[in-house]
């Protein structure tokens, strides 16, 4: 890729390792799982090419926990991993908010619970939004809908992880994963973090610096959970990020995200050629909402329908943040072939007919 | 009159131990700091910590830490180590951390032949949560949860581990020291120096397995548990070096 | 001839020092410490100790601070 500009047709996993190489990405560490393998396939020739950081971790649990070493120097490091075998990566992640540590970890969801299979499938939206670690944290949560996307999000993953210190999930799925699609890389458009106030560098000529969780003092334990806490409200009130399209005129908003906007933006044309006004809101940040946003367009009473392929799990999100103020029904599948566009068509005009949640269908 | 004995200069100001009367935690953390005083190495030297008793690391020694979670030291250090290979990376590490929770992390360190120096200090049972069984308990020991003595049928054998990491093609010296005398003191000095160096001299993985009492949960005094690292620990756990590439 | 120093503060009373002096110049003594203990003391009349570091290196709390001779 010599000419960063031009388009080239990539595959979404190809996509999000050559942009994390252009962030600057000083060290991989990753376990293969489906369906995200390219990525560490393709780092580990890259990156030995470059005399960066490559290991073949021996599991996630490892993988993670390099990456946390890696970056409490300063440098920029990253892992990518899938569904089941994120949720081994939990621990880490509550100890890497807790450091403040700038993780940023890609998962190219798949289907679970449990082992599951490599279906399609947006079920890791609780353990990304919510985690899965143990006690109070917050990760930032970005959502890509395409190759494109892939490619800008994995810059600002980097980006905000080190500008707030603050672990970051680049939420994927299958699909974007293994799909082609025409995308240009750019130049990386961040500017650089100063991480010269913490990065460990060995204690030369100042005080030693120590990284970790663990307060023996309850009152610092507390000061410091409110402090993580104050943090993200910083986060969300400059990073909060999503789309709307035609939501202006719309009776009723399809609220989804990741590779499941696709197929809404298809659908809404259909329902609009037959009269029913439908927009989108995809919320970008996952974590953090855009309850607000979401909110403001209930106070015009605008109806929300949510489209995902998991039971209902951002739906509780916009449910709460509607706060009842109109109907918010579920259009959803468990797992497996995305909702096309017949079907979120069909499920529209249900909801607007009265029909109230819908069940997975199969 | 001339000095010979000061506190290591690697050590934090006014620092206070916190592990209980008679450990051997504070010996080795002592020989750690005068062998990073002599090479030179406390300005260059950033630390994965582990959980346990030994966590408490980064409130003695002067040094930049990062923590790791429980077993997880060898991996974060690894990450350290790819990241800044131009930094010392040591870990200090207890038995359970090191080759219980984190036998694979610790393994596969070894086996990648990764450029870090590892400590792991073996008191034969689990000291901060009260005294119960670990990987190297030995067998016949009463712990809080081997409450007749390890027997093979229920808990299996206490693993070697001194000897696993020198069967490891990544390793370049491993050995296992006591400090249950001064004579084994000044012998587990020399075994983390060799340690230390065999990392500057970028041959890769070097471990020392430190045999350590633990008076309070062997419901021993300092000198009776001295006694028991001499006579019930080293015939089965011998000492000397296991792998040392020249 | 030689001499140490004990800083009471971080001495815990484990009395590994008292056994390990080849001259036997380490003793507890008869003053407690905050947590009750008897704390050890340094005694030499005559001028015995030669500075040799055992009780030092031995001492699990790095409460013999200074050791000369």
């Amino acid at each position: 890729m010599t000419n960063r500009d031009e388009k080239v047709l990539i595959k979404g996993n190809y996509a999000i390792a050559q942009a994390a190489v252009n962030a600057g990405c000083q060290c991989y560490f990753g376990y293969p799982i489906t369906p995200q393998t390219e990525i560490g396939e393709y780092l580990s020739g890259k990156m030995q090419e470059l005399g960066r950081g490559y290991v073949c971790a021996e599991s996630e649990l490892a993988a993670i926990n390099m990456v946390m070493g890696a970056v409490a120097t300063g440098v920029k490091a990253m892992t990518s991993s899938s569904s089941c075998a994120v949720a081994l990566m939990q621990e880490a992640l509550s100890y890497a908010a807790s450091d403040e540590l700038p993780v940023v970890l890609v998962n190219v969801m798949r289907t679970g619970p449990g082992l599951g299979y490599i279906y399609p499938a947006q079920g890791d939206y609780n353990q990304a939004v919510y985690g899965g670690g143990n006690g109070d944290y917050n990760l930032i949560v970005l959502a890509p809908s395409t190759v494109q996307e892939c490619v800008d999000l994995t810059y600002r993953a980097f980006y905000l992880a080190q500008k707030y210190r603050n672990p970051v999930i680049l939420l994927a799925d299958g699909l974007l994963g293994q799909m082609m699609e025409p995308a240009s890389f750019g130049e990386y458009p961040y500017p650089e973090v100063d991480v010269s106030s913490w990065a460990l560098t060995g204690a030369k000529g100042r005080d030693a610096r120590m990284i970790y969780s663990v307060a023996t003092d309850e009152k610092k334990q507390i000061q410091h959970i409110c402090d993580l806490h104050r943090k993200f409200e910083v986060i969300a009130e400059n990073e909060t990020t999503y789309e709307e399209f035609e939501v202006d005129d719309a009776d009723i908003v399809l609220v989804a995200f990741g590779s499941m906007t696709r197929n809404i933006k298809a659908a809404m044309k259909v329902l609009r050629a037959k009269g029913i006004k439908a927009g989108c809101f995809r919320p970008v940040t996952l974590n953090p909402f855009p309850h607000k946003q979401i909110h403001a367009l209930a106070e015009k009473g605008k109806e929300f329908a949510v489209v995902e392929m998991n039971m209902g799990q951002m739906f509780k999100d916009v449910k709460y943040a509607v706060e009842g103020l109109s109907n918010v029904s579920l259009i959803n599948r468990a797992c497996g072939e995305w909702l096309s566009v017949e079907e979120i068509v069909s499920s529209v005009e249900n909801v607007l007919r009265g029909g109230k949640q819908l069940a997975a269908s199969l | 009159m001339q000095q010979v004995f000061s506190i290591p200069k690697s050590m934090k100001k006014d620092f206070r131990y916190t592990f209980c009367p008679g450990c051997d935690h504070g010996i080795a953390i002592r020989l750690v700091a005068e062998v990073l005083d002599e090479l030179g190495l406390r300005e260059n030297t950033i630390s994965s910590t582990s959980v346990g008793c030994s966590v408490f690391l980064y409130d003695f020694l002067d040094i930049d830490c990062v923590e790791a979670p429980h077993g997880r030291a060898l991996a974060s250090a690894t990450g350290v180590k790819r990241a800044r290979p131009d930094k010392f990376v040591f870990t200090y590490s207890g038995d359970g951390d090191f080759a219980s929770i984190g036998l694979a992390e610790s393994m596969h360190s070894a086996l990648r032949g990764e450029n870090i120096s590892a400590i792991c200090i073996n008191n034969t049972t689990y000291g901060m949560t009260g005294g119960q069984l670990g990987p190297t308990t030995l067998m016949g020991q009463v712990t809080t949860t081997s409450p007749t003595g390890r027997n093979k049928e229920y808990y299996g054998y206490p693993i070697k581990i001194a000897e696993h990491i020198a069967l490891c093609d990544g390793t370049a010296f491993s050995a296992r020291v006591a400090l249950d005398s001064v004579a084994h003191i000044n012998e587990a000095k020399k075994a983390i120096k060799k340690a230390f160096q065999t990392q500057l001299d970028g041959k890769g993985f070097g471990f020392v397995e430190i045999l350590s009492s633990c008076p309070t949960n062997w419901h021993m005094t300092p000198e009776e548990a001295h006694e028991r690292v001499r006579n019930e620990m080293i015939p089965i756990f011998p000492l000397g070096v296991f792998k040392e590439v020249n | 001839m030689g001499k140490i120093v004990i800083d009471q503060n971080r001495c815990k009373s484990c009395y590994i020092c008292t056994t390990t002096c080849p001259k036997g110049l380490i003793k507890k003594s008869d003053k407690t410490n905050r947590l009750g203990d008897y704390m050890v003391e340094f005694v030499d009349e005559k001028n015995e100790c030669i500075g040799c570091a055992m009780c030092a290196k031995r001492c699990p709390d790095m409460a013999i601070t200074e050791v000369w001779r």
